[in-house]
């Protein structure tokens, strides 16, 4: 579905990612884990668009991507749901469900998809009217989720959908992704609750000062005695 | 009483033109955060295409109001694309300065090209007075036509912004640019768009003083636009029904101001008004300084 390979991105003259690789297949959930500052929101932008790569080869699906501008690579189908949900406040949650399908054209099929919507997050069909501004933190973070799969995405890319939550309502979101994920989304994890992103994902990145510093099977890296003790304990 | 109607009805014109104007300065000041300074001219620009269409062409007042108001919007788009764009990433007072220089390039580029004397607007609208209590009210068809269009825009512009994927999108830029690019839209896009459309409802409002006042001259645009701005200002800047609040307000005070022997001050008054409302409502009145959650 996704391949980075050998992607290196500077801010300025910092050097922000070095050589990442990084590989997602068809119908996985990866997550992607590291401190804060570490470079996952910034692997993130640079798939979506939002930056540019100084060097390497950004493939979806096989082709190259690395210079599309973030909306064309929204219509090839992949949606990023941005850290801290930006959710567009002061418009209602309908239309910041429109919006997530502003690349598509047909009508009624975006009418259905809203229902679909609505059907996953019921919360959201009873506040659909409210502004997006009044709605909790979790019932935002669900609408940014939403408003992601109105794109009707292949790929979605998650970015910290569990920040400032309650962890209940974490649990909540999380679930929602495998379900996401098994109606044939791939999803491309950012977390730093490392624990519950290990215990959700297929496979898993670590990411370190700009570095994958480790990956592989999720299971196998929630076991790894390094990484409990850098990400998981204390 | 009589008088106090009279000035109602005046008041209610000018605010008209003043409200056309403030909702360009409030939608571009809510999409980039720019105090577009140059837009009093561009509705100068407009009141002379309506100049020249009715006295070269002999078209009739409907039709130059709409083709100034298309030339109008390709006006705003090209000055946002030449002169705006390309700072989009610079700070606020570079693009500041250059929304300045663009407003004295407009005004005296007319100037170097059709000299700087008043022009007569051509009596394109039949004026039929229809007076009230024994002749002292008078009220003109002119100025029911000026509220009449002014408010078939406005309703038009609600229709565009909240009913149309594009004015969607301006609603989601102006919130969150990133956001909205995240979401494909496309941002330079619908900042073009938003300079279209508020620089045709400038344009509207350059033909309506045309009719309305008889005369067009370049820089006509400087006093007017810098009265829309306080209007925009007033209202809370960055709300479109703010600007229209801000508009007739605006135009009400002047006019009464003016009625009761203060013409001399009805700028001093309506910028004594500016500064104490802001003092009071630094938001505007209608602006409100929500938190949102986070």
């Amino acid at each position: 579905m996704l391949e980075l390979k050998n992607l290196n991105v500077y801010y300025g003259a910092i050097h922000a990612l070095k050589s990442i690789n990084l590989k997602i297949n068809d119908g996985e959930i990866v997550t992607l884990i590291g401190a804060n500052g570490a470079g996952k929101s910034t692997t993130l932008k640079t798939i979506s668009g939002m930056l540019k790569p100084k060097s390497g080869e950004i493939l979806l699906e096989g082709k190259n991507i690395n210079q599309l501008s973030a909306p064309d690579i929204v219509k090839l189908g992949m949606a990023h749901v941005p850290e801290g949900r930006r959710v567009f406040a002061k418009m209602s949650v309908m239309e910041n469900l429109e919006m997530g399908a502003y690349t598509r054209n047909d009508k009624g099929s975006i009418k259905e998809d809203i229902k679909k919507m609505f059907n996953l997050f019921p919360r959201l069909e009873e506040r659909k009217e409210q502004m997006a501004g009044t709605l909790s933190g979790g019932e935002q973070q669900m609408l940014a989720i939403a408003r992601g799969l109105m794109s009707r995405p292949k790929l979605i890319l998650l970015d910290e959908p569990s920040m400032g939550l309650a962890p209940i309502i974490v649990n909540e979101i999380f679930e929602i992704i495998k379900d996401i994920n098994k109606l044939g989304t791939t999803v491309l994890l950012v977390e730093q609750n490392a624990n519950m992103a290990l215990k959700l994902a297929d496979r898993a990145y670590i990411i370190r000062t700009g570095e994958i510093e480790l990956e592989g099977n999720a299971r196998d890296l929630l076991k790894d005695e390094n990484v409990r003790r850098a990400y998981l304990e204390g | 009483m009589e008088q106090i109607i009279q000035q109602l009805i005046n008041g209610v014109s000018l605010g008209s033109i003043y409200a056309l104007i403030a909702l360009g300065y409030t939608m571009v000041y809510g999409i980039i955060n720019l105090i577009n300074f140059a837009h009093g001219d561009i509705y100068m620009m407009g009141a002379f295409v309506g100049y020249a269409l009715t006295t070269f062409l002999g078209l009739g007042f409907i039709p130059s109001l709409i083709a100034s108001m298309v030339a109008c919007s390709i006006l705003g788009m090209v000055v946002e694309k030449i002169a705006y764009k390309p700072l989009r990433n610079s700070s606020r007072i570079s693009l500041l300065i250059t929304a300045i220089s663009v407003s004295l390039f407009l005004q005296y580029i007319m100037v170097y090209f059709i000299g700087p004397e008043t022009r007569t607007f051509p009596n394109v609208l039949e004026s039929n007075r229809i007076t009230f209590f024994d002749g002292s009210v008078i009220l003109d068809t002119k100025n029911i036509y000026i509220l009449v269009i002014t408010i078939i825009l406005m309703i038009a512009l609600q229709y565009v912004v909240h009913r149309t994927k594009i004015g969607k999108a301006m609603r989601a830029v102006a919130l969150d640019k990133e956001a909205a690019e995240f979401m494909g839209v496309n941002v330079n896009k619908v900042i073009s768009y938003t300079f279209a459309i508020g620089s045709a409802l400038a344009g509207a409002a350059g033909v309506l003083v045309g009719i309305y006042y008889n005369t067009v001259d370049p820089l006509m645009g400087s006093g007017p636009g810098l009265k829309a701005f306080v209007a925009a200002v007033l209202g809370g800047i960055g709300l479109i029904p703010g600007a229209v609040f801000g508009g007739f307000f605006l135009g009400l005070v002047e006019t009464i101001v003016s009625a009761y022997g203060g013409s001399v001050y009805k700028d001093a008054v309506a910028f004594a008004i500016l500064i104490l409302i802001l003092l009071v409502k630094p938001a505007g009145l209608l602006g409100k300084n929500i938190k949102e959650k986070v």
